[in-house]
């Protein structure tokens, strides 16, 4: 594994190829317990590890799993990690286990999973894979924490739980509820891709320059 | 405990005040892919409503009878998974034979669905609300007729949408995340009307 293929990768799931705002995928499960950060940051640990977990796992037995039964055995390894996580945040965490409820075992469809197992470890080495399935964790985690700071602050006046926003803050209840995290999520790939397409503007004339 | 809800306000209420789809974000992904044009929606949003209805059922029956007398419950995600799986093959087979017309216009959807998660989260939350066999059906039938309709109401807004003048960083994803943000807001004015949960 050298060392430029690690820092390629590290940068396509943290930026170019995010897995919220160019990708899209795995929205459906997480984005219901942004408005609380401490849920927030629990959740998406745990999609990071099961990510690069099964990433890890599905590339180790790429050759030995038939192809037409891929799909489901993909999913079979997936769904055992959740379940070690799921017990885990039982054992550990039960009060959080409760607050997250049915959303620990979403992790399963979470479409992020899947998506990597089909798009990288089916073409890598297994250390490689573990390594793409951590950083797509890491991309969708920083923007995942991004939304929650700004659901909680704003809809609670507080961030993990204490609170930091003056006493007459009066917090909005919109922040609170499903629509706030379809717009914030709305504002992330607005910025993101705004900001993605200047870069590549930026870089044409100057590609152009060069070649003169 | 089984909770005391009326099956048929259990329907409605799982189809208007606590949409699967708006409420709690499940089956986004598969939403914002699919939702491009009218007829692809209404065939996916079918076909999520007839598998969500019979693996609701089936899957209580599983939970009731063969997972809770042999204590295997940490074992209920991957059984779930196996019963979507199961259901969504054989009715791509039955429809296959009965009926190749469906077939055609709903065929290419089942598979996308083992993957959805509103499926797998309708399943999870009935066994963490405890609803019993006749609620269970209810409110995976509701469920799954709110996902079609917030997807049929997406898709058809969708179409103005993709010809509209929309900021180049916003195009695609972007305003769709805004749409269905505001189909939100308008569910929630729903809320008042039936009280569950």
């Amino acid at each position: 594994m050298s060392n430029s293929k690690t820092m390629t990768v590290l940068r396509a799931n943290l930026w170019t190829n995010n897995p919220i705002f160019i990708q899209i995928l795995g929205i459906c499960s997480t984005l219901a317990v942004t408005n609380n950060l401490r849920n927030t940051l629990i959740m998406t640990v745990g999609v990071t590890l099961a990510t690069g977990l099964s990433s890890m796992t599905l590339s180790a037995l790429k050759d030995l799993i038939p192809r037409k039964v891929r799909m489901i055995i993909q999913v079979v390894v997936m769904s055992f990690y959740v379940i070690l996580i799921d017990i885990l945040l039982r054992a550990y965490l039960p009060d959080v286990s409760k607050q997250l409820g049915p959303y620990v075992g979403l992790i399963i469809t979470n479409c992020i999973l899947m998506g990597r197992a089909e798009a990288f470890a089916q073409a890598n080495r297994p250390l490689l894979s573990l390594w793409d399935g951590l950083t797509s964790g890491l991309g969708y985690m920083a923007v995942l924490m991004a939304i929650a700071v700004v659901r909680e602050l704003l809809g609670f006046g507080s961030l993990f739980g204490i609170r930091v926003m003056p006493q007459g803050f009066v917090t909005w209840t919109i922040m609170i509820m499903a629509p706030s995290a379809f717009f914030l999520v709305a504002m992330v790939m607005w910025w993101a891709k705004s900001i993605q397409a200047r870069n590549t503007a930026d870089a044409k004339p100057a590609a152009k320059e060069a070649g003169k | 405990m089984t909770p005391l809800i009326n099956p048929i306000t259990l329907f409605f209420a799982s189809i208007f005040t606590s949409n699967i789809l708006l409420s709690n974000f499940l089956g986004t992904c598969s939403f914002i892919s699919i939702s491009k044009d009218w007829k692809s929606a209404f065939g996916l949003g079918m076909a999520v409503m007839v598998v969500m209805t019979i693996t609701t059922a089936i899957s209580w029956l599983v939970l009731t009878y063969v997972i809770m007398p042999l204590g295997l419950e940490y074992l209920s995600f991957i059984v779930f998974i196996v019963v979507i799986a199961a259901v969504v093959q054989i009715l791509e087979m039955v429809i296959d034979r009965t009926s190749p017309a469906l077939y055609l216009s709903l065929g290419i959807f089942l598979p996308l669905i083992t993957v959805n998660c509103a499926i797998l989260g309708a399943i999870l939350f009935m066994q963490i609300r405890n609803y019993g066999f006749v609620q269970s059906v209810a409110f995976g039938a509701g469920s799954g007729a709110g996902w079609w309709l917030a997807m049929m109401l997406l898709s058809a807004i969708r179409e103005r949408t993709d010809k509209s003048p929309v900021p180049a960083g916003l195009k695609g994803a972007g305003i769709t995340m805004i749409t269905i943000g505001f189909m939100a807001m308008a569910f929630i004015g729903f809320s008042g009307m039936i009280a569950v949960q």
